[in-house]
Protein backbone atom coordinates (compact mmCIF):
# COMPACT_ATOMS: atom_id res chain seq x y z
CA UNK A 1 0.00 0.00 0.00
CA UNK A 2 2.74 2.72 0.54
CA UNK A 3 4.12 1.47 -2.12
CA UNK A 4 1.22 3.07 -4.46
CA UNK A 5 0.86 6.27 -2.54
CA UNK A 6 4.65 6.55 -2.88
CA UNK A 7 4.58 6.04 -6.51
CA UNK A 8 1.49 8.41 -7.17
CA UNK A 9 3.03 10.92 -4.76
CA UNK A 10 6.55 10.57 -6.97
CA UNK A 11 4.61 10.71 -10.27
CA UNK A 12 2.14 13.61 -9.22
CA UNK A 13 5.44 15.37 -7.96
CA UNK A 14 7.36 15.19 -11.13
CA UNK A 15 4.40 15.69 -13.14
CA UNK A 16 3.91 18.86 -11.53
CA UNK A 17 7.64 20.21 -11.60
CA UNK A 18 7.08 19.27 -15.79
CA UNK A 19 3.87 21.17 -15.79
CA UNK A 20 5.59 24.14 -14.19
CA UNK A 21 8.54 23.74 -16.17
CA UNK A 22 6.43 23.84 -19.09
CA UNK A 23 4.37 27.08 -17.71
CA UNK A 24 7.43 28.79 -16.67
CA UNK A 25 9.11 28.15 -20.60
CA UNK A 26 6.01 29.79 -22.53
CA UNK A 27 6.16 32.59 -20.58
CA UNK A 28 9.86 32.86 -21.00
CA UNK A 29 10.11 31.73 -24.58
CA UNK A 30 7.13 33.08 -25.42
CA UNK A 31 7.60 34.62 -29.30
CA UNK A 32 5.29 37.29 -30.02
CA UNK A 33 2.87 36.99 -32.93
CA UNK A 34 1.58 39.32 -34.73
CA UNK A 35 -2.28 38.88 -34.09
CA UNK A 36 -3.46 39.94 -37.67
CA UNK A 37 -1.17 36.72 -38.81
CA UNK A 38 -3.84 34.62 -37.58
CA UNK A 39 -6.66 36.99 -39.13
CA UNK A 40 -5.06 36.56 -42.55
CA UNK A 41 -4.28 33.00 -42.64
CA UNK A 42 -8.03 32.40 -41.58
CA UNK A 43 -9.15 34.95 -44.98
CA UNK A 44 -6.92 31.99 -47.00
CA UNK A 45 -8.92 29.19 -48.91
CA UNK A 46 -6.29 26.96 -46.53
CA UNK A 47 -5.14 24.39 -49.65
CA UNK A 48 -1.66 24.46 -49.24
CA UNK A 49 -1.32 24.76 -53.33
CA UNK A 50 1.31 26.98 -53.26
CA UNK A 51 -0.28 28.89 -56.43
CA UNK A 52 0.62 32.40 -54.58
CA UNK A 53 4.17 31.35 -54.72
CA UNK A 54 4.65 30.96 -51.03
CA UNK A 55 5.28 27.59 -49.27
CA UNK A 56 1.77 27.09 -48.40
CA UNK A 57 -1.02 29.12 -46.59
CA UNK A 58 0.83 29.80 -43.77
CA UNK A 59 4.02 31.16 -45.61
CA UNK A 60 1.45 33.47 -47.81
CA UNK A 61 -0.07 34.95 -44.30
CA UNK A 62 3.60 35.30 -42.79
CA UNK A 63 4.77 37.21 -45.83
CA UNK A 64 1.28 39.19 -45.98
CA UNK A 65 2.37 40.32 -42.57
CA UNK A 66 5.64 41.30 -43.39
CA UNK A 67 3.94 43.65 -46.07
CA UNK A 68 3.73 41.40 -48.86
CA UNK A 69 1.18 41.76 -51.77
CA UNK A 70 -2.53 40.99 -50.26
CA UNK A 71 -4.24 39.59 -53.64
CA UNK A 72 -1.89 36.27 -54.17
CA UNK A 73 -4.58 34.00 -53.07
CA UNK A 74 -6.41 33.19 -56.46
CA UNK A 75 -8.24 30.34 -54.88
CA UNK A 76 -10.03 32.51 -51.97
CA UNK A 77 -10.70 35.49 -54.72
CA UNK A 78 -10.89 38.71 -55.12
CA UNK A 79 -13.17 38.60 -51.54
CA UNK A 80 -10.79 37.25 -49.49
CA UNK A 81 -8.01 39.65 -51.06
CA UNK A 82 -10.75 42.65 -49.94
CA UNK A 83 -10.91 41.42 -46.72
CA UNK A 84 -7.16 41.19 -45.87
CA UNK A 85 -6.48 44.39 -47.00
CA UNK A 86 -8.98 45.40 -44.43
CA UNK A 87 -6.82 43.64 -41.70
CA UNK A 88 -3.65 45.24 -43.39
CA UNK A 89 -5.20 48.27 -43.65
CA UNK A 90 -4.42 48.83 -47.19
CA UNK A 91 -6.99 48.59 -49.91
CA UNK A 92 -6.73 45.29 -52.01
CA UNK A 93 -5.84 45.09 -55.49
CA UNK A 94 -8.38 43.24 -57.58
CA UNK A 95 -6.95 39.94 -58.80
CA UNK A 96 -7.90 39.25 -62.33
CA UNK A 97 -9.24 35.52 -62.31
CA UNK A 98 -7.04 33.33 -64.52
CA UNK A 99 -7.66 30.13 -65.62
CA UNK A 100 -5.06 27.26 -67.08
CA UNK A 101 -5.31 27.03 -70.36
CA UNK A 102 -3.78 23.91 -72.45
CA UNK A 103 -2.00 25.42 -75.67
CA UNK A 104 -2.79 22.26 -77.62
CA UNK A 105 -5.29 20.65 -79.73
CA UNK A 106 -3.23 17.72 -81.30
CA UNK A 107 -5.48 15.00 -80.32
CA UNK A 108 -4.93 11.55 -81.30
CA UNK A 109 -6.78 11.89 -84.66
CA UNK A 110 -5.09 14.85 -85.67
CA UNK A 111 -1.58 14.86 -84.48
CA UNK A 112 0.81 12.26 -86.22
CA UNK A 113 2.14 9.38 -83.80
CA UNK A 114 6.11 8.41 -84.24
CA UNK A 115 5.49 5.82 -82.25
CA UNK A 116 3.29 3.29 -80.21
CA UNK A 117 3.73 4.15 -76.01
CA UNK A 118 3.11 1.77 -73.43
CA UNK A 119 5.17 2.28 -70.50
CA UNK A 120 4.55 4.16 -67.23
CA UNK A 121 1.53 6.72 -67.35
CA UNK A 122 3.46 9.74 -66.76
CA UNK A 123 4.31 12.49 -69.00
CA UNK A 124 7.54 12.83 -67.43
CA UNK A 125 8.47 8.84 -68.16
CA UNK A 126 7.08 9.32 -71.94
CA UNK A 127 9.56 12.19 -72.29
CA UNK A 128 12.38 10.28 -71.67
CA UNK A 129 12.77 8.80 -75.28
CA UNK A 130 14.84 11.47 -76.46
CA UNK A 131 13.44 14.17 -75.24
CA UNK A 132 10.41 13.59 -77.07
CA UNK A 133 7.01 11.60 -76.38
CA UNK A 134 5.10 9.58 -79.02
CA UNK A 135 3.60 12.40 -80.89
CA UNK A 136 5.63 13.39 -83.78
CA UNK A 137 5.40 17.21 -82.95
CA UNK A 138 7.56 18.50 -80.43
CA UNK A 139 5.52 20.61 -78.66
CA UNK A 140 2.78 18.25 -78.51
CA UNK A 141 0.84 17.41 -75.23
CA UNK A 142 1.98 14.23 -73.88
CA UNK A 143 -1.72 13.46 -72.74
CA UNK A 144 -1.15 11.01 -70.10
CA UNK A 145 -2.40 12.93 -67.56
CA UNK A 146 0.58 14.45 -64.86
CA UNK A 147 -1.44 17.71 -64.74
CA UNK A 148 -4.71 15.69 -64.30
CA UNK A 149 -3.09 13.98 -61.06
CA UNK A 150 -1.62 17.29 -60.07
CA UNK A 151 -4.76 19.36 -59.80
CA UNK A 152 -5.89 19.16 -56.48
CA UNK A 153 -9.51 20.91 -57.63
CA UNK A 154 -10.27 18.07 -60.44
CA UNK A 155 -10.43 20.91 -63.04
CA UNK A 156 -7.92 18.64 -65.80
CA UNK A 157 -8.91 16.23 -67.94
CA UNK A 158 -7.47 14.00 -70.45
CA UNK A 159 -9.79 13.80 -73.49
CA UNK A 160 -8.53 11.93 -76.93
CA UNK A 161 -5.09 12.30 -75.75
CA UNK A 162 -5.08 16.24 -75.30
CA UNK A 163 -5.24 17.62 -71.38
CA UNK A 164 -8.54 19.91 -70.89
CA UNK A 165 -9.25 22.33 -68.60
CA UNK A 166 -12.41 22.91 -66.36
CA UNK A 167 -12.74 26.78 -66.57
CA UNK A 168 -14.93 26.71 -64.09
CA UNK A 169 -13.26 24.31 -61.68
CA UNK A 170 -9.73 25.94 -62.24
CA UNK A 171 -8.65 28.00 -59.48
CA UNK A 172 -5.11 29.23 -61.36
CA UNK A 173 -2.56 27.85 -58.73
CA UNK A 174 -0.26 26.70 -61.59
CA UNK A 175 0.24 23.42 -60.09
CA UNK A 176 -0.33 21.98 -63.93
CA UNK A 177 1.78 23.79 -65.86
CA UNK A 178 4.73 23.19 -63.26
CA UNK A 179 4.45 19.61 -63.66
CA UNK A 180 3.93 19.96 -67.30
CA UNK A 181 7.32 18.56 -68.81
CA UNK A 182 6.63 20.21 -72.47
CA UNK A 183 5.34 23.55 -70.42
CA UNK A 184 2.68 24.37 -72.56
CA UNK A 185 -0.28 25.14 -70.17
CA UNK A 186 -0.65 28.66 -69.51
CA UNK A 187 -2.86 30.95 -67.06
CA UNK A 188 -5.01 33.29 -68.96
CA UNK A 189 -7.41 35.92 -67.97
CA UNK A 190 -10.80 33.94 -67.49
CA UNK A 191 -12.06 36.88 -69.63
CA UNK A 192 -10.02 36.46 -72.27
CA UNK A 193 -12.30 34.68 -75.14
CA UNK A 194 -9.87 33.94 -77.78
CA UNK A 195 -6.81 31.84 -76.93
CA UNK A 196 -4.36 30.41 -79.72
CA UNK A 197 -4.37 26.84 -78.85
CA UNK A 198 -0.97 25.97 -80.42
CA UNK A 199 2.95 25.50 -78.60
CA UNK A 200 4.21 24.65 -82.10
CA UNK A 201 7.32 26.88 -83.27
CA UNK A 202 8.10 24.50 -86.21
CA UNK A 203 8.16 25.99 -89.31
CA UNK A 204 4.66 25.35 -91.50
CA UNK A 205 5.61 22.99 -93.93
CA UNK A 206 6.81 21.22 -90.52
CA UNK A 207 3.73 21.43 -88.88
CA UNK A 208 1.30 20.64 -91.63
CA UNK A 209 3.43 16.82 -92.12
CA UNK A 210 2.95 16.66 -87.70
CA UNK A 211 -0.57 17.58 -87.02
CA UNK A 212 -3.39 18.17 -88.80
CA UNK A 213 -4.43 21.77 -86.63
CA UNK A 214 -1.35 23.03 -85.80
CA UNK A 215 -0.09 26.67 -86.42
CA UNK A 216 1.52 27.47 -89.48
CA UNK A 217 2.64 30.87 -88.54
CA UNK A 218 0.73 31.88 -91.73
CA UNK A 219 -0.27 35.65 -90.38
CA UNK A 220 -3.20 35.95 -90.95
CA UNK A 221 -4.35 36.89 -87.86
CA UNK A 222 -1.43 39.62 -87.44
CA UNK A 223 -2.89 40.99 -90.40
CA UNK A 224 -6.76 40.87 -89.02
CA UNK A 225 -6.44 42.61 -86.25
CA UNK A 226 -7.85 45.79 -86.18
CA UNK A 227 -6.20 47.55 -83.26
CA UNK A 228 -4.55 50.66 -84.55
CA UNK A 229 -1.37 50.93 -82.60
CA UNK A 230 -0.39 47.56 -84.01
CA UNK A 231 -1.89 43.82 -83.67
CA UNK A 232 -3.07 42.33 -79.91
CA UNK A 233 -2.07 39.40 -82.18
CA UNK A 234 1.49 38.38 -83.13
CA UNK A 235 3.20 35.81 -84.63
CA UNK A 236 6.61 34.98 -83.12
CA UNK A 237 8.75 31.53 -83.51
CA UNK A 238 6.54 30.62 -86.22
CA UNK A 239 3.39 30.63 -83.51
CA UNK A 240 0.53 32.98 -82.66
CA UNK A 241 0.87 34.85 -79.83
CA UNK A 242 -1.62 37.40 -77.72
CA UNK A 243 -1.11 40.07 -75.94
CA UNK A 244 -3.90 39.21 -73.25
CA UNK A 245 -3.42 43.32 -71.66
CA UNK A 246 -4.33 44.56 -75.18
CA UNK A 247 -6.98 42.46 -77.05
CA UNK A 248 -10.19 43.77 -77.16
CA UNK A 249 -12.26 40.06 -77.81
CA UNK A 250 -13.56 40.99 -81.18
CA UNK A 251 -12.93 37.69 -82.74
CA UNK A 252 -11.71 38.19 -86.28
CA UNK A 253 -8.62 36.22 -85.92
CA UNK A 254 -10.64 33.46 -84.91
CA UNK A 255 -12.57 33.77 -87.88
CA UNK A 256 -10.04 34.11 -89.98
CA UNK A 257 -7.57 31.26 -89.28
CA UNK A 258 -7.01 28.48 -91.60
CA UNK A 259 -5.89 25.95 -88.92
CA UNK A 260 -8.80 26.92 -86.59
CA UNK A 261 -6.35 26.96 -83.77
CA UNK A 262 -7.71 30.21 -82.18
CA UNK A 263 -10.19 29.28 -79.53
CA UNK A 264 -13.50 30.11 -79.13
CA UNK A 265 -13.95 29.90 -75.18
CA UNK A 266 -16.72 28.14 -73.95
CA UNK A 267 -19.15 30.87 -72.13
CA UNK A 268 -18.39 33.86 -74.71
CA UNK A 269 -20.49 34.47 -77.46
CA UNK A 270 -19.01 33.02 -80.99
CA UNK A 271 -17.98 35.32 -83.19
CA UNK A 272 -20.01 36.08 -86.79
CA UNK A 273 -17.96 35.21 -89.25
CA UNK A 274 -17.09 38.70 -90.09
CA UNK A 275 -17.53 39.62 -93.89
CA UNK A 276 -14.82 42.40 -95.27
CA UNK A 277 -15.74 44.84 -97.76
CA UNK A 278 -13.33 45.16 -100.02
CA UNK A 279 -12.40 48.93 -100.83
CA UNK A 280 -11.78 49.24 -104.60
CA UNK A 281 -9.61 52.20 -105.03
CA UNK B 1 35.67 2.46 -23.54
CA UNK B 2 35.54 3.87 -27.47
CA UNK B 3 35.22 -0.04 -28.41
CA UNK B 4 32.29 -0.50 -26.49
CA UNK B 5 30.43 2.92 -27.78
CA UNK B 6 31.83 2.00 -31.53
CA UNK B 7 29.87 -1.38 -30.83
CA UNK B 8 26.91 0.45 -29.42
CA UNK B 9 27.21 2.91 -32.51
CA UNK B 10 27.35 0.18 -35.43
CA UNK B 11 24.79 -1.87 -33.47
CA UNK B 12 22.33 0.99 -33.29
CA UNK B 13 22.67 1.87 -37.24
CA UNK B 14 23.05 -1.52 -38.68
CA UNK B 15 22.48 -4.33 -36.85
CA UNK B 16 19.66 -3.63 -34.48
CA UNK B 17 18.44 -1.00 -36.42
CA UNK B 18 15.68 0.53 -34.72
CA UNK B 19 13.22 0.36 -37.88
CA UNK B 20 14.61 -3.23 -39.81
CA UNK B 21 14.78 -5.60 -37.18
CA UNK B 22 13.35 -3.68 -34.02
CA UNK B 23 10.25 -2.39 -35.80
CA UNK B 24 9.42 0.62 -33.57
CA UNK B 25 8.61 3.94 -35.23
CA UNK B 26 6.78 2.42 -38.12
CA UNK B 27 4.74 4.96 -38.48
CA UNK B 28 6.60 8.07 -39.23
CA UNK B 29 8.70 5.38 -41.43
CA UNK B 30 5.61 5.37 -43.72
CA UNK B 31 4.01 8.58 -43.08
CA UNK B 32 7.14 10.98 -43.86
CA UNK B 33 8.94 9.12 -46.57
CA UNK B 34 6.96 10.41 -49.34
CA UNK B 35 9.48 12.72 -50.35
CA UNK B 36 13.42 13.16 -49.30
CA UNK B 37 13.15 16.75 -48.11
CA UNK B 38 10.28 15.43 -45.07
CA UNK B 39 12.29 12.03 -44.73
CA UNK B 40 15.83 13.63 -43.97
CA UNK B 41 14.15 16.62 -41.95
CA UNK B 42 12.01 13.84 -39.41
CA UNK B 43 15.52 11.93 -39.22
CA UNK B 44 17.46 14.63 -38.18
CA UNK B 45 14.50 15.45 -35.71
CA UNK B 46 14.13 11.99 -34.57
CA UNK B 47 18.39 12.12 -34.07
CA UNK B 48 17.74 14.98 -31.83
CA UNK B 49 14.92 14.21 -29.33
CA UNK B 50 16.30 10.59 -28.99
CA UNK B 51 19.67 11.55 -28.06
CA UNK B 52 17.95 14.31 -25.73
CA UNK B 53 15.85 12.16 -24.03
CA UNK B 54 18.17 9.49 -23.59
CA UNK B 55 19.90 12.03 -21.76
CA UNK B 56 17.09 13.08 -19.86
CA UNK B 57 15.64 9.68 -19.11
CA UNK B 58 19.15 8.50 -17.74
CA UNK B 59 18.91 11.54 -15.26
CA UNK B 60 15.21 10.38 -14.22
CA UNK B 61 15.81 6.87 -13.56
CA UNK B 62 19.19 7.10 -12.10
CA UNK B 63 18.80 9.80 -9.81
CA UNK B 64 14.48 9.44 -8.56
CA UNK B 65 13.20 6.32 -9.72
CA UNK B 66 16.19 3.85 -8.28
CA UNK B 67 16.91 5.55 -4.97
CA UNK B 68 13.15 5.46 -4.20
CA UNK B 69 13.07 1.55 -5.60
CA UNK B 70 10.35 3.13 -8.54
CA UNK B 71 11.80 0.79 -11.03
CA UNK B 72 8.41 -0.39 -12.35
CA UNK B 73 7.12 3.03 -12.79
CA UNK B 74 9.93 3.87 -15.76
CA UNK B 75 7.38 3.59 -18.99
CA UNK B 76 4.95 5.87 -16.91
CA UNK B 77 8.17 8.36 -15.72
CA UNK B 78 9.20 8.30 -19.19
CA UNK B 79 6.38 8.62 -21.33
CA UNK B 80 5.65 12.08 -18.97
CA UNK B 81 9.73 12.77 -19.51
CA UNK B 82 9.42 12.40 -23.58
CA UNK B 83 6.16 14.08 -23.73
CA UNK B 84 7.71 17.49 -21.72
CA UNK B 85 10.45 16.99 -22.93
CA UNK B 86 9.41 17.71 -26.37
CA UNK B 87 6.95 20.27 -25.67
CA UNK B 88 10.00 22.12 -24.11
CA UNK B 89 12.46 21.70 -26.77
CA UNK B 90 9.37 23.49 -29.16
CA UNK B 91 9.03 26.23 -27.05
CA UNK B 92 12.98 26.97 -26.81
CA UNK B 93 13.82 26.40 -30.88
CA UNK B 94 11.24 28.52 -31.54
CA UNK B 95 12.48 31.52 -29.83
CA UNK B 96 16.42 30.88 -29.80
CA UNK B 97 16.73 28.90 -33.28
CA UNK B 98 14.46 29.61 -35.64
CA UNK B 99 16.03 28.38 -38.64
CA UNK B 100 15.94 25.37 -36.68
CA UNK B 101 12.64 25.46 -35.89
CA UNK B 102 11.44 26.46 -39.04
CA UNK B 103 13.26 22.92 -40.11
CA UNK B 104 12.26 20.60 -37.37
CA UNK B 105 9.31 22.43 -35.97
CA UNK B 106 6.25 20.31 -38.14
CA UNK B 107 8.16 17.32 -37.05
CA UNK B 108 8.77 17.75 -33.53
CA UNK B 109 5.43 17.45 -32.43
CA UNK B 110 4.78 14.20 -34.19
CA UNK B 111 7.54 12.54 -32.36
CA UNK B 112 6.08 13.26 -29.09
CA UNK B 113 4.46 9.64 -28.94
CA UNK B 114 6.72 7.76 -30.96
CA UNK B 115 7.52 4.39 -29.74
CA UNK B 116 10.99 4.27 -30.86
CA UNK B 117 11.79 7.50 -28.41
CA UNK B 118 10.06 5.60 -25.87
CA UNK B 119 11.85 2.79 -26.85
CA UNK B 120 15.64 3.77 -26.95
CA UNK B 121 15.32 5.24 -23.22
CA UNK B 122 13.55 1.76 -22.58
CA UNK B 123 16.38 -0.22 -24.03
CA UNK B 124 19.08 2.22 -22.08
CA UNK B 125 17.75 1.00 -18.94
CA UNK B 126 17.55 -2.39 -20.11
CA UNK B 127 20.89 -2.56 -21.41
CA UNK B 128 22.10 -0.50 -18.05
CA UNK B 129 24.02 1.78 -20.35
CA UNK B 130 25.94 4.17 -18.04
CA UNK B 131 24.96 8.30 -19.21
CA UNK B 132 27.49 8.36 -21.82
CA UNK B 133 26.46 5.10 -23.15
CA UNK B 134 22.98 5.97 -23.40
CA UNK B 135 23.29 9.46 -25.23
CA UNK B 136 25.38 7.92 -27.83
CA UNK B 137 22.93 4.37 -28.22
CA UNK B 138 20.04 7.19 -28.79
CA UNK B 139 21.95 9.58 -31.31
CA UNK B 140 23.14 6.28 -32.88
CA UNK B 141 19.20 4.78 -32.76
CA UNK B 142 18.26 8.47 -34.53
CA UNK B 143 20.91 8.13 -37.17
CA UNK B 144 19.62 4.12 -37.22
CA UNK B 145 16.17 5.67 -38.20
CA UNK B 146 17.54 8.51 -40.47
CA UNK B 147 19.38 5.76 -42.67
CA UNK B 148 16.34 3.81 -42.93
CA UNK B 149 13.90 6.63 -43.69
CA UNK B 150 15.96 8.12 -45.99
CA UNK B 151 16.58 4.80 -48.04
CA UNK B 152 12.84 4.29 -48.56
CA UNK B 153 12.14 7.77 -49.28
CA UNK B 154 14.91 7.25 -52.29
CA UNK B 155 13.01 4.09 -53.21
CA UNK B 156 9.57 5.61 -53.06
CA UNK B 157 10.68 8.42 -55.38
CA UNK B 158 11.98 6.40 -57.96
CA UNK B 159 8.83 3.29 -57.45
CA UNK B 160 6.71 6.78 -58.63
CA UNK B 161 7.69 6.26 -62.15
CA UNK B 162 7.71 2.44 -62.06
CA UNK B 163 4.61 0.04 -63.71
CA UNK B 164 3.66 -1.13 -60.43
CA UNK B 165 -0.46 -2.63 -60.63
CA UNK B 166 -3.21 -0.08 -59.60
CA UNK B 167 -4.08 -2.49 -56.68
CA UNK B 168 -0.35 -1.49 -54.98
CA UNK B 169 -0.34 1.91 -55.27
CA UNK B 170 0.16 4.18 -51.95
CA UNK B 171 0.91 2.44 -49.00
CA UNK B 172 0.73 -1.03 -49.81
CA UNK B 173 3.99 -0.65 -52.48
CA UNK B 174 6.00 1.22 -49.29
CA UNK B 175 5.18 -1.58 -47.10
CA UNK B 176 6.34 -4.31 -49.47
CA UNK B 177 9.45 -1.87 -50.33
CA UNK B 178 10.15 -1.36 -46.66
CA UNK B 179 9.54 -5.25 -45.96
CA UNK B 180 12.45 -6.05 -48.66
CA UNK B 181 14.36 -3.05 -47.36
CA UNK B 182 14.18 -5.13 -43.77
CA UNK B 183 14.77 -8.14 -45.58
CA UNK B 184 18.53 -6.94 -46.80
CA UNK B 185 19.14 -5.50 -43.05
CA UNK B 186 18.27 -8.60 -41.77
CA UNK B 187 21.41 -9.66 -43.11
CA UNK B 188 23.39 -7.86 -40.71
CA UNK B 189 21.32 -9.46 -37.66
CA UNK B 190 23.54 -11.88 -35.38
CA UNK B 191 27.17 -9.67 -36.13
CA UNK B 192 28.87 -9.63 -33.76
CA UNK B 193 31.43 -6.68 -32.97
CA UNK B 194 34.35 -6.92 -30.51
Amino acid sequence: MNTIIFAIVVLGLLGALFGAVLGLASKIFHVDQDPRLEQVRECLAGANCGGCGYPGCDGYAAAVVAGGPTNKCVVAGPDAAAKIGEIMGVSADATEKMVAHVTCSGSNDVAQPRFNYSGPKTCQAAMLFGGRDSKDCRFACVGLGTCVEACQFGAMSVDNGVAHVDREKCVACGACADVCPKKIIEMVPYKQKVIPTCSSQEKGGVVMKQCDVGCIGCMKCQRECPLKDGPAITVENNLAHIDYSRCIGCGKCATVCPRNIIKWQFGAPRPRPVVEEKKEA
Amino acid sequence: MLTSLLSISLGAILINNFIFSQFLGICPFLGCSNKMDTAAGMGLAVIFVMGLASALCWMINEWILMPLDLGFMQTVAYILVIASLVQFIEMFLKKSVPSLYSALGIYLPLITTNCAVLGVVLLNTQNSYNFIESVVYGITGGIGFLVAICLLASVREKIEFADYPKAFEGFAIALVTGGLLSLAFMGFSGMKIF
